[in-house]
C-alpha cells in the first residue's frame, strides 16, 4: 500500500515534467500538422544549456531555466526554419521524416561537443521531505511548482494575447485565419519556438531530478508520444492530462512489473487509444 | 582488401532488399514505416531462433522471419491504417523501439544484450572465401528477386491502384478503390522483405544482438531510398549501394579528421549522414532516378483503344 502510494506520488512528479515537452510536441502539430520527432533532442539541448549555464558559469538552477528555454526555442526555430519550412508542399509526412533525421543532427552535436558521460546539475543537498510512510525531495517539489507556473504561463498566453488567439484560430482552421488577416507562417514559427522552449525546459527538469545525456530527450519521445495521444493529439489540455495519467502509469509499472518496462507500457496506451478511441480520451472534437 | 569489398557489397545488398521494402510502403504507398529497423529485426530473431533452437533448416527459417515480420506489421498497423498516416509513424517508431527493450530485457527468449551468436551459415565457414562469396551471390539474388517482384507490382493494376491511394486516399476511395486493403496488403508485403532482410542478415552475421537494430538503420534506409528516388525500385537499389560506399567513405574521412576522439567521429559521421538526408530532401527529393510519369494511354503503345 505504501509502495503504491509512493509510486503515484512519484508517478505525478514525472508525469509534471513531462507536461511540458508534450505540450510543445501537440501544439506543433496542432498549428504545423506534422509530428515532430526532434522534440525530444530539443529537450536534450534545453538540459545542456542549462548544465552549461548552472555548472560552468555557477548560476542558479531557476536562473538557468530560461536559458534552456531560450537555447531549445532558437535551435527548434532555426531548424524548423532551414530544413523543415520548405519540406511543406512535399506534405507533412516529408517533415516528420526530416524531424526525424534532425533528432538525429542534434543528438550528434550534443555527443560530439559533450561525451557520452553522465552531467549532473550543482544542486544543494537538502534532506528528503516525509508525511508519514511517503518520501519526497525538495527539488522534486520545486521542479512541480516550476512545471505548473510554466503550465500556466502557456494558458495565460493561449488564452489572453492576441499571438495566443491567433496560433489556437489557425489550429483550429488554416484558412479562415488567413481571412481574418493573420500569417500563418509566422504563428507557426511563433508555436515552434513555444513548443521547442518547452520541451527544454522538460529538459532541464527532468535533468535536475536525475542526470543528463545526449539521448536524455530521446528516450522521453515515446512518453511524448502516448500522452499527446492519449490526450487527443493537437489538444494542449488533452497533452497536461495525458502526461499526468502516463506519468502515473509509468511509475505503477515500475512498482509493479519492472523498471525495463517503463516505456514499452506507453507504446501499449497508445495502441490501446488509438484502437478504441482515436481521438484521445478527453478530446472532444474527433479527428480521424 | 578483397573480403572487404565482398563484405561491404553482401551488406549493401541486404540493404537494398531493405530498400526495396521502404520503397513498397513509403515510394508506392506513402505509408512511413519509421519502425523499418523493428521489422529488420524480428526477421533476424525469428530465424535464428528457429534454426538455432528450433533445429528447422535455413530455408524455412528464412520463410518463418517473413512471415513473422509480416504479421507483425499487420498486427501493429491494425488499428491504425484507417487513421491519418502520422499516427503510423508514431506507431511504428514506438514499435521499434519497445522491441529493443523486450528484446534487451526478455533475456530467457532473447539472450538479453548478449544477443543470440551461432547462427548457421548454410555452408560451412571453414571455406574462408568462397564462404562469404556464396553469401554475396546469395544476398544479391534476394535483393535482384526483391527489386523484380516490387517493379512488376509497381506495373500492375494493384500498383496503379496503390500509386493512387498514395497520390490522394480520397479520389481512390470514391474511384472504388478499397484503400485501407491497398495499404494492408502493401505493409505487409514490404514488412515481409523487411523479415527476409533481417534473416540473412542475422544469417550471414551468424550473431544477432538488440544494439544491432538501432533507429539509425531506418534513417539510413530512408537516405538510400531518398537519394536513388522513392518513386522508381530501381532508384532503390542504386540508393543502397551508393549508400553503402558513402557510409565507409564517411567511416574513412572521420577517421582521418585530426584532433577528435574515436567517439566524436562516431557522432561526427551520424552528423554527416543526416545532414546529407537533409539536404537531400530539400535540393534534390526525387532522387538521382526519378519517378517516371505514366500515361494510361502510352502513345507510342500498340493499341491505344484498348486500356493496357
Amino acid at each position: 500500500m505504501q509502495g503504491l502510494l509512493q509510486a503515484i506520488l512519484n508517478g505525478l512528479v514525472a508525469g509534471s515534467i513531462l507536461t511540458l515537452p508534450a505540450m510543445g510536441f501537440s501544439a506543433i502539430f496542432a498549428v504545423l500538422r506534422y509530428p515532430s520527432f526532434a522534440v525530444g533532442a530539443l529537450a536534450s539541448f534545453g538540459a545542456y544549456a542549462g548544465w552549461v549555464a548552472n555548472h560552468q558559469w555557477g548560476w542558479s538552477a531557476q536562473a538557468a531555466l530560461p536559458v534552456a528555454f531560450v537555447v531549445a526555442a532558437a535551435v527548434g526555430t532555426l531548424a524548423e526554419w532551414v530544413a523543415i519550412r520548405p519540406l511543406e508542399k512535399s506534405g507533412t509526412l516529408m517533415m516528420a521524416v526530416a524531424s526525424l533525421a534532425l533528432s538525429f543532427l542534434l543528438e550528434n552535436i550534443l555527443r560530439f561537443g559533450f561525451g557520452n558521460d553522465l552531467r549532473g546539475f550543482d544542486l544543494p543537498l537538502l534532506r528528503d521531505m516525509t508525511w508519514g510512510p511517503l518520501r519526497m525531495g525538495p527539488q522534486q517539489i520545486k521542479n512541480m511548482l516550476l512545471a505548473l507556473g510554466v503550465m500556466l504561463a502557456v494558458w495565460a498566453f493561449l488564452r489572453l494575447s492576441n499571438t495566443g488567439r491567433a496560433m489556437r484560430a489557425v489550429a483550429d482552421n488554416p484558412d479562415l485565419a488567413r481571412l481574418r488577416g493573420i500569417h500563418p507562417a509566422r504563428v507557426a514559427m511563433i508555436t515552434v519556438a513555444m513548443g521547442s522552449g518547452l520541451a527544454g525546459i522538460g529538459g532541464m527538469l527532468l535533468g535536475l531530478d536525475t542526470s543528463i545525456d545526449p539521448m536524455t530527450g530521446t528516450r522521453l519521445m515515446l512518453s511524448i508520444f502516448a500522452a499527446a495521444v492519449l490526450g487527443g493529439l493537437g489538444s494542449i489540455p488533452g497533452a497536461v492530462a495525458g502526461a499526468l495519467v502516463i506519468g502515473v502509469v509509468e511509475e505503477l509499472t515500475v512498482y509493479a512489473i519492472s523498471p525495463a518496462y517503463r516505456t514499452p507500457v506507453g507504446f501499449l496506451v497508445i495502441l490501446l487509444v488509438l484502437s478504441w478511441r482515436p481521438s484521445g480520451l478527453f478530446a472532444r472534437r474527433a479527428e480521424a | 582488401m578483397l573480403n572487404y569489398a565482398i563484405f561491404v557489397f553482401t551488406i549493401a545488398g541486404i540493404y537494398a532488399v531493405l530498400a526495396q521494402s521502404l520503397m513498397l510502403s513509403w515510394g508506392m504507398g506513402g505509408i512511413v514505416n519509421l519502425g523499418l529497423a523493428g521489422f529488420f529485426a524480428i526477421g533476424a530473431y525469428a530465424s535464428a531462433m528457429a534454426t538455432k533452437w528450433g533445429g528447422i533448416p535455413l530455408p524455412l527459417g528464412i520463410l518463418l522471419a517473413m512471415l513473422a515480420a509480416s504479421l507483425a506489421g499487420l498486427v501493429v498497423t491494425f488499428s491504425t491504417l484507417r487513421l491519418r498516416d502520422d499516427y503510423l509513424a508514431i506507431i511504428t517508431l514506438g514499435f521499434s523501439e519497445v522491441l529493443r527493450i523486450v528484446a534487451n530485457n526478455e533475456i530467457a527468449l532473447t539472450g538479453g544484450s548478449d544477443g543470440i551468436s551461432g547462427i548457421t551459415g548454410g555452408v560451412s565457414r571453414a571455406g574462408g572465401i568462397s564462404y562469404a562469396l556464396a553469401w554475396l551471390g546469395f544476398v544479391s539474388l534476394a535483393a535482384l528477386a526483391c527489386f523484380l517482384a516490387v517493379r512488376r507490382l509497381a506495373a500492375s493494376p494493384w500498383g496503379r491502384a496503390l500509386r493512387a491511394v498514395r497520390d490522394d486516399q480520397v479520389v481512390a476511395a470514391v474511384a472504388g478503390k478499397p484503400v485501407t486493403r491497398l495499404k494492408a496488403q502493401a505493409f505487409a508485403l514490404s514488412t515481409a522483405m523487411a523479415g527476409l532482410a533481417g534473416a540473412l542478415f542475422g544469417h550471414f552475421g551468424s550473431y544477432v544482438a538488440p544494439d544491432m537494430f538501432q533507429p539509425l538503420i531506418t534513417i539510413y534506409i530512408f537516405l538510400a531510398v531518398t537519394l536513388g528516388g522513392n518513386g522508381r525500385p530501381a532508384g532503390a537499389v542504386l540508393g543502397a549501394y551508393v549508400l553503402v560506399v558513402f557510409l565507409e567513405l564517411t567511416r574513412f574521412t572521420t577517421e582521418r579528421v585530426g584532433g577528435i576522439s574515436p567517439l566524436q567521429g562516431a557522432a561526427l559521421r551520424e552528423i554527416t549522414i543526416a545532414l546529407v538526408l537533409l539536404v537531400l530532401m530539400r535540393l534534390r527529393p526525387q532522387g538521382l532516378l526519378p519517378e517516371r510519369n505514366q500515361k494510361a494511354f502510352p502513345a507510342d503503345g500498340p493499341n491505344p483503344g484498348k486500356p493496357p
